[in-house]
């Protein structure tokens, strides 16, 4: 038989069936549109995560205290006060590579402005944090190294906090009392949005870390230390001078480190980690997908070539031999696989595209990616297609002629 | 062109049926010239059916030879034989055996899509030529469902014709349906061998059997009689003498 008039047969015993054949194909159409989406998806939060660690700052390395081992035991960050303003001044003056340092002292607390209150993150931070930061003022200016030298009462709101302390109106200029101490306003943040843990990074209020120090927290630890270098080539060096550095200061070897440095890419990774999980998740439940529309298909060829003995009967009595009707039967689970496919194909995009649309990701998935997609699927129909087609390539015309 | 259509030696053909052995047939000589119409007779389980699966090369015989059409045929094997059933030969059902949900055409077209001998022909031209010579030519696009008990039987003759076949085998072509459409389809079948055709007609219906030129008889595996029809009757006659009555 001609591949032509094969394929026809097929598509029409499948036509002959619609309902049953649509039912067959669902466990291929589920999986293939889970892989289309898993590939898409994993490629839009892959893309966004990329932005998000860019729009923390460029260059951007992050020292924190901690992460050592203690006689053997590990030592969650920030367990001990290990990094102090002495450390952010021997940094600034011994390292060539890094141009910009701040220590950030975080706390929280509520602050109180002309319309209500707001609990927010108050973070003590140096002139350099809008540079490493790369967060410019949308209204007034970044505090300056003169406040920060005088430990004077200045602000830089998020604009979370300023949209909810003064709604509505600039305020730059007015007071706001943070812990029963007035500070001035000098500036608002532009929106920076999400961060990559999905928390909103406009939700700050800005201090002088000295004034932070010794008017908030009363400590002389600092929870973080941020850095950049002036260019990309520079984080790899700057980030192992920064160790040794700390090292000479806090008289460690690499073996009992009490501090960690990581950069931007070390955060992408944690983050992409996450998504590989989710990645891995939705790979999980293609492949059972697809292993339980193959069985579908197996099924359903079975009942099939038991119903259509007789047709095989008489296919053979005419003259077909027993290499047609494996053919014909195999045709007929491939297409029933690549038409499942191409129906999940198009489920998944439709399902990737509204994810995009939710989630403002960007979803786009490569015509490689859809042809595997499709070609898998038709090979799911081969390898679970040949068990059934084998059984009716094999009947006994005499018999099959004779089956009611 | 071989005038012996059928030759069979000595066939015997024997089951095991658990632990005894079924004599089916236990040595058959037949001998069919080309253009003659032979009724095979037999009661159930006088092996009709065995010599009938094995005349049409559905089955191979455990001893003896045949040769269809000039070619030896036993100890060829499956592939050899569906390709033999494909060109020699055509079969005419007691069940019709048309496939379901599709068109008169498509089921007379469907031998000729399983013929390798290569040659390009143009399979839906020949399928509806077929059905022309049966009568149906106005029926061509309509699916067994929509035919008659008649109609559907004449649809499986087209199919038998259209690949030409050395010999059209029919097995109790006649048993699903009335006499007038079994005289009809009688009918056919004499007007058909008028033009030459090899056929052979298993019945166990003597009224059927008359309308052959030739009647086998086969009882316990053997051939019991082997004679010409003796007042050989004409389908067509009867039907216009029924008409005449009728009216």
């Amino acid at each position: 038989m001609r591949t032509r008039t094969l394929i026809k047969v097929a598509t029409a015993s499948i036509q002959k069936n619609r309902m049953r054949a649509a039912l067959t194909m669902l466990g291929i159409i589920i999986g293939v549109a889970a892989v289309i989406v898993m590939v898409a998806v994993g490629y839009g939060a892959r893309t966004r995560i990329r932005e998000q660690i860019n729009n923390l700052g460029t260059n951007m390395i992050v020292i924190t205290p901690g992460a050592s081992t203690q006689g053997g035991v590990s030592q969650g960050a920030q367990a001990f006060p290990n990094l102090s303003l002495k450390d952010v001044d021997k940094i600034r003056n011994e390292s060539q590579y890094v141009s910009a340092i701040s220590p950030v002292i975080v706390s929280r607390t509520a602050v109180i402005g002309p319309a209500g209150n707001w609990r927010t993150t108050i973070n003590g931070v140096d002139t350099d944090y809008q540079i490493i930061r790369d967060w410019q003022p949308s209204s007034g200016d970044f505090f300056s190294a003169d406040d920060v030298r005088s430990t004077r009462k200045v602000a830089v709101l998020g604009n979370t906090v300023a949209q909810n302390l003064f709604p509505g109106q600039d305020p730059v200029g007015t007071d706001i009392q943070i812990r029963n101490a007035v500070y001035r306003v000098v500036g608002v943040l532009s929106v920076k949005g999400q961060n990559a843990s999905g928390n909103d990074s406009d939700d700050v209020v800005l201090i002088p870390y000295t004034t932070a120090s010794t008017a908030l927290s009363g400590r002389s630890f600092i929870p973080q230390i941020l850095a950049s270098t002036s260019n990309s080539q520079d984080i790899a060096p700057a980030e192992d001078e920064i160790t040794s550095i700390l090292r000479e200061a806090h008289k460690t070897d690499g073996t009992n480190d009490d501090f960690t440095v990581k950069n931007q890419n070390d955060l992408a990774q944690t983050a992409a980690s996450s998504t590989n999980v989710m990645t891995m998740l939705l790979a999980a439940i293609a492949s059972i997908s697809l292993l339980v529309g193959g069985i579908g298909i197996m099924n359903i060829m079975l009942v099939s070539v038991t119903e259509r003995t007789r047709e095989i009967g008489i296919r053979m009595a005419i003259g077909a031999r027993g290499s047609d009707v494996l053919t014909q039967f195999l045709v007929e689970s491939v297409v029933m696989g690549i038409l499942g496919g191409i129906a999940g194909l198009a489920l998944g995009v439709i399902s990737a595209k509204l994810v995009g649309h939710f989630t403002g990701w960007e979803t786009t998935i490569s015509p490689v990616i859809m042809a595997v997609a499709v070609a898998f699927s038709g090979a799911v129909g081969i390898f679970f297609g040949y068990y059934p087609a084998r059984k009716a390539a094999a009947l006994n015309p005499i018999q099959a002629l004779r089956y009611e | 062109m071989n005038d012996i259509v059928i030759q069979t030696d000595k066939i015997v053909k024997t089951y095991a049926s658990g632990s005894n052995e079924v004599h089916a047939l236990r040595g058959i000589d037949l001998t069919v010239q080309r253009g003659e119409f032979v009724a095979i007779m037999g009661a159930s389980g006088s092996g009709k059916s065995t010599l009938m699966n094995l005349l049409g090369c559905l089955d191979t015989p455990t001893s003896g030879s045949y040769s269809l059409d000039g070619v030896r045929v036993d100890g060829l094997d499956k592939n050899a034989l569906a390709a033999i059933r494909n060109q020699k030969l055509g079969f005419v059902f007691q069940g019709f055996n048309l496939l379901p949900r599709t068109s008169a055409v498509e089921n007379v077209e469907l031998p000729l899509l399983y013929d390798r001998s290569g040659k390009k022909r143009d399979t839906q031209a020949l399928a509806v030529a077929a059905l022309t010579r049966v009568g149906l030519g106005d029926r061509m696009d309509h699916q067994p469902s929509e035919l008659s008990g008649g109609q559907q039987q004449r649809v499986a003759i087209a199919r038998a014709l259209v690949t030409e076949p050395a010999l059209v085998l029919a097995d109790e072509p006649t048993g699903n349906l009335d006499t007038r459409t079994s005289t009809e389809v009688m009918a056919l079948f004499q007007e058909l061998n008028e033009q030459g055709i090899t056929i052979v007609l298993v019945t166990h219906e003597h009224d059927i059997a008359v309308y052959a030129k030739r009647i086998v008889e086969v009882r316990d595996g053997r051939i019991r009689r082997d004679e010409p029809v003796k007042n050989r009757r004409s389908a067509m006659d009867d039907l216009q003498q029924e008409e005449r009555s009728a009216a």
